[in-house]
């Protein structure tokens, strides 16, 4: 594999020290934020990756919340505390899931492969929501993360916990830049664009779209555990239609041009909800949906084309198309 | 005997329910190719204006059997609004854009629609059961049902006939017909495309209000109840196949029966009984039951 | 497209410091007590319970800021400090997140509320890490203090938890139904309605092991519908219906319910049901049983701090208070209390004089008298409805009341065990 960085990856290896340091300089409700939005942010991703495919998954809080759950029932039934070994149970169960599922999903494409992830995700939903061993609807709580024996409490095992989601969160996100540069990844554009000359070419779009899904799986599954360690808590909800329409709703706000859009973009729509709750707890909802609309209407291409309008002053029209799906 | 009677009118009473929720965002995506979430809202400010109306009047001592009247008028009325600004003040301005963008901006006007809707009507619930009860219920082997049900039973198939006409037998239907089969040359062609997308939204918008509308005499109208019918009309026109009235029908009698028979063969199966229906639909038929070529839809 | 990745860098880096520039200057100011208020303030919850829950703080908190509540809260302010709210919605995908901002951005002394079990099974542990004096006002799970924090020291709750309500349900159909033979059950398919079947089914099954369970429905939490449940439980024929449903739920199975004579073929017992009376009136059929999750609404006592209570909140907002009002009311007239007794509005010794407090609310008397102390003990009182058509409202008659030691477990036994071991130390009189 090529080891040369490309600018996105450098940029990500510059931001992992910043991002670090963050913790210590800032205050710690919103390091709280950025946590959980490197979490979430990670499925956002997985979504992402898959819309480049031109496939829009409106289920990834399936994988969100079997990497929660594995991680959590490992801690619950075995008393296992160690990240890395959560972490491994999370892509496991991913893999395991996803590579199933895979079969019978890389044959859908649209507005089907967006309602059969949300069918398969309220399955999951509906199971856990009735199993009363495990809490049913109010979940359950995961212990502090040990590493490899070393057990930090308070504020130790705070930062600790935060510095492992950054590092494990960048190296994610270099990971699947590589990807999106890999062979797979540009049949991936191409599916989007034209899956019949894909297969014309003598590629099988099948085979590409079930590789992406399982690694968007895996990702998310990532997130998943890594939330759910720093909310100590799992619950149903990780699989609810609304938590995976989020995701949905990030990627396409935030762009699918940079890998780190999904990333800042989840921070940024959690501090705006923070504050629209704070200037008006009633009606934060309108604020909300309001900055999306002005968002859609002024920056097609998403926030990260604030960061790129400058290349090309071409009018938003054609632009529409790169976000997304072809038809 | 019993179990399998009360399936069946269970079911049915649930699936009319069901089609008359979703028929509007079936033909808003056929038409439009919108995927409308707001769809949600529509239907919540038709439930509240519904069972606001119907309790003003009956305080005021009107008679229950005229409250009926003030279901389709409310459905009308808050339908029209709603649809017109929102279609004329927003969507307008975001058409050619892609269909997944399209879900994002639908989700942000429901977002705004469910805190207006708390602004007018505040948080508390509305209750207007007078109709529901107007006239009284039929025993079906020793289980009462209410003649509202049956009601709202024929009001779903009368919807459906209607639309049916329209669509197939007017020359507007027709007209429709080639706008959605292509946009562009309709428009060439001298047809008012625009207005044609306009009326369409409207009439989905009004048809989502109806469908709370039907509902808020017998339910308690609140907050949240427009995010509730979203997913839930989402698998049924998805199982019957986008942009289809008759698979809206269909899909609505799949789902009716669904739920039906597990609360009376396996009641902790109704939880997930629809989505495992939309699964085993879907791995089967990948675009629904009633989806036929591709551009061919309504 | 070098400047790309510094204005990326800058644009993250000053949204974060955006947010931590709101940050107030240090609350030098000794004189206020801020409260943090959490409570749904959207989505389906927030009807029948968010929004009178926030009503009632704001109701308590202005009166304790003016000095005008009845004693023993006749005096002003929190240990002398005026009480500043701020108000959060616990809707919200990120519930610790969102508390942690409350204690760190915001520098509550206290914080209050919270109604799903699910948001306080999250924040519980949270509490005791952070450190904060934190008093759950509603959350129905016996398991906060029975498997989640099991040693509190921050943490408290000012309600009993949901295993009264049912085990008080039973008790009050076995009371006054000798001759129950089938029961039959409806309640939301999540943690609340799986719960309160279970405690109230095992326990008519450890009181009257010859009644037989026919039919249990557990349909979709905001369902709305309920036709086909309705049907199932008509052709059950069963003596008595026990559901747990709430607010919207609630109401629109009455309707459904009543309107096809399932009441009249059985009694039905609704444990969370008065916060339905103002809205449907007649609706509601005589006789159906009617609980309120404590001495709350028709339950309250006829004493001088109940009856404030009712009238200042009916004079604010129209319409009069319900459960979740009565119990965000108590946990905010528990901080009160404690600060009373410490004559102090500094938290810690606020939380030292809680822990055991018995204190006045408008739901009669609070005693904190299970886990060391942090989890509140009370009775709960059954009746039946009775709608009084001459004035246009509905009562409850026929009225029971049970002791908190004949509907709670005794210290150091979960409910569960001690529903299944047959009430070990329960002291009914």
């Amino acid at each position: 594999m090529n080891i040369k960085m490309d600018r996105t990856e450098t940029g990500l290896l510059l931001a992992l020290p910043l991002l670090i340091l963050i913790a210590f300089v800032l205050p710690k409700w919103v390091v709280n934020y950025v946590q959980v939005s490197l979490g979430t942010g990670l499925v956002a991703l997985g979504v992402m990756i898959q819309m480049r495919a031109g496939l829009v998954s409106f289920g990834q809080g399936l994988y969100f919340c079997v990497g929660g759950y594995a991680a959590g029932m490992l801690a619950k039934f075995l008393g296992i505390s160690d990240l890395f070994l959560l972490l491994a149970a999370g892509i496991l169960a991913a893999l395991i899931v996803a590579g199933i599922a895979g079969f019978l999903l890389r044959r859908y494409r649209e507005i089907f492969f967006a309602m059969l992830t949300l069918a398969i995700s309220m399955i999951l939903f509906g199971l856990l929501s009735s199993t009363e061993e495990l809490g049913s609807t109010d979940g359950f709580n995961l212990p502090s993360a040990t590493y490899l024996g070393w057990a930090p409490e308070g504020e130790t095992g705070r930062l600790t916990l935060y510095t492992f989601t950054a590092l494990v969160v960048v190296v994610c996100a270099i990971l699947l830049n590589r990807f999106l540069k890999s062979p797979v990844g540009y049949i991936n554009e191409a599916i989007r664009e034209n899956e019949v000359r894909v297969e014309y070419l003598g590629t099988s779009a099948h085979h590409a779209v079930h590789i992406t899904y399982v690694l968007a799986a895996v990702v998310s599954s990532i997130g998943g555990v890594l939330w759910a360690l720093a909310l100590g808590h799992v619950d149903p909800e990780m699989t609810n239609w609304t938590t995976s329409g989020q995701f949905v709703f990030i990627s396409i706000l935030s762009g699918t041009g940079n890998i780190a859009a999904p990333l800042i973009g989840t921070f940024l729509l959690e501090i705006l909800r923070v504050y629209a709750v704070e200037i008006s707890p009633n009606t934060w909802q309108m604020i909300l949906g309001s900055v999306m609309l002005l968002t859609i209407l002024y920056l097609p291409k998403g926030l990260w084309s604030l960061l790129t309008t400058r290349k090309s002053t071409k009018p938003s029209d054609d632009s529409a198309d790169k976000i997304s799906v072809g038809d | 005997m019993q179990t399998a009677v009360a399936i069946s009118v269970d079911g049915l009473g649930f699936a009319a329910w069901l089609f008359l929720s979703s028929v509007g965002l079936t033909l808003i995506y056929g038409v439009m190719r919108i995927l409308n979430i707001a769809h949600g809202g529509f239907y919540a400010l038709g439930a509240y204006s519904s069972a606001w109306a119907i309790g003003l009047f009956v305080n005021s001592g009107g008679a229950v059997v005229y409250s009926f009247l003030l279901i389709p008028l409310a459905a009308l009325l808050a339908g029209a609004i709603a649809g017109l600004l929102v279609e004329r003040g927003i969507l307008r301005y975001m058409y050619g854009r892609d269909e997944v963008l399209m879900v994002l901006v639908t989700y942000a006007i429901f977002l705004i629609l469910e805190d207006a809707t708390k602004l007018i009507w505040g948080t508390e619930s509305y209750v207007a059961w007078q109709p529901a009860f107007h006239f009284g219920t039929i025993n079906v082997m020793d289980i009462p049902y209410t003649v509202y049900k049956f009601i709202i039973m024929a009001v779903a198939l009368a919807v459906g006939a209607a639309l049916f006409l329209v669509l197939n037998k007017t020359r507007v239907g027709k007209l429709l017909l080639v706008v959605i089969e292509d946009r562009e040359i309709s428009g060439a062609l001298g047809i008012n495309v625009t207005l044609f997308f306009t009326v369409t939204f409207v009439v989905g918008a009004i048809l989502g209000a109806l469908g709370g509308a039907i509902s808020a005499p017998e339910i308690s109208v609140l907050p949240g109840i427009g995010a509730e019918i979203i997913v839930l009309s989402f698998a049924v026109i998805v199982i019957g196949g986008m942009g289809s009235i008759g698979g809206a029908m269909l899909g609505a009698l799949i789902v009716g029966f669904a739920r039906a028979l597990s609360v009376h063969l396996y009641p902790p199966a109704e939880l997930f009984s629809i989505y495992l229906v939309m699964a085993a639909v879907l791995a089967v038929k990948p675009y629904g039951l009633f989806a036929l070529a591709e551009s061919r839809k309504i | 497209m070098k400047t790309k990745y510094s204005l990326m860098a800058s644009a993250a880096l000053s949204a974060l410091v955006g947010t931590s520039a709101f940050a107030p200057a240090v609350q030098a100011d000794d004189a206020t007590f801020k409260i943090g208020v959490v409570t749904f303030l959207s989505g389906g919850a927030s009807g029948p319970f968010g929004i009178p829950g926030r009503n009632a703080a704001e109701v308590v908190i202005e009166a304790i800021n003016a000095g005008t509540m009845p004693a023993p809260y006749d005096t002003a302010g929190i240990g002398g400090a005026m009480i500043e709210q701020v108000v959060i919605d616990e809707n919200s995908k990120q519930k610790v997140a969102d508390y942690q901002k409350l204690v760190d951005k915001d520098e509550v002394d206290a914080v209050v509320g919270y109604a799903s079990s699910g948001s306080c099974k999250a924040i519980a542990p949270e509490a005791e890490k952070l450190k904060q004096l934190t008093v759950f006002a509603i959350c129905g799970t016996p398991q906060i203090f029975e498997e989640i924090v099991t040693e509190p020291e921050y943490l408290f709750r000012s309600m009993s938890h949901a295993t009264m309500d049912n085990v008080g349900a039973a008790r009050y159909v076995l009371d006054t139904t000798p001759e129950l033979k089938t029961i039959g059950g409806i309640n939301q398919n999540y943690a609340w309605g799986q719960d309160s079947w279970r405690d109230f089914s095992e326990t008519i099954a450890a009181l009257k092991s010859s009644v037989e369970v026919d039919s249990e429905q557990f349909p979709k939490i905001f369902a709305g519908q309920y036709g086909s449940e309705i049907s199932a439980l008509l052709s059950a024929k069963v003596d008595v219906v026990h559901s747990s449903f709430w607010g919207g739920d609630l109401e629109a199975m009455i309707i459904q319910g009543a309107g096809r004579g399932l009441f009249d073929r059985s009694q039905m017992v609704l444990t969370s049901s008065d916060t339905a009376i103002p809205r449907l009136g007649a609706q509601i059929p005589n006789g159906t049983i009617i609980g309120a999750r404590g001495f709350n609404g028709p339950y309250a006592p006829d004493t001088e701090l109940a009856n404030w209570f009712e009238q200042a909140y009916f004079d604010r907002f129209g319409v009069a208070p319900v459960s979740p009002s009565y119990q965000m009311a108590q946990s905010i007239m528990a901080l009160k209390a404690a600060a009373d007794k410490a004559q102090s509005s500094d938290p810690d010794a606020i939380r030292a004089a809680l822990a055991g407090l018995t204190f006045e609310s408008a739901s009669g008397e609070v005693s904190m008298s299970l886990s060391d102390g942090h989890q509140a003990a009370t009775g709960i009182a059954y009746g039946t409805y009775e709608f009084d058509a001459s004035t246009g409202k509905g009562s409850v008659k026929n009225v029971r009341s049970y002791a908190a030691g004949c509907v709670n477990p005794p210290v150091g036994v979960t409910s569960g065990e001690w529903i299944k071991g047959g009430f070990d130390g329960a002291t009914c009189e």
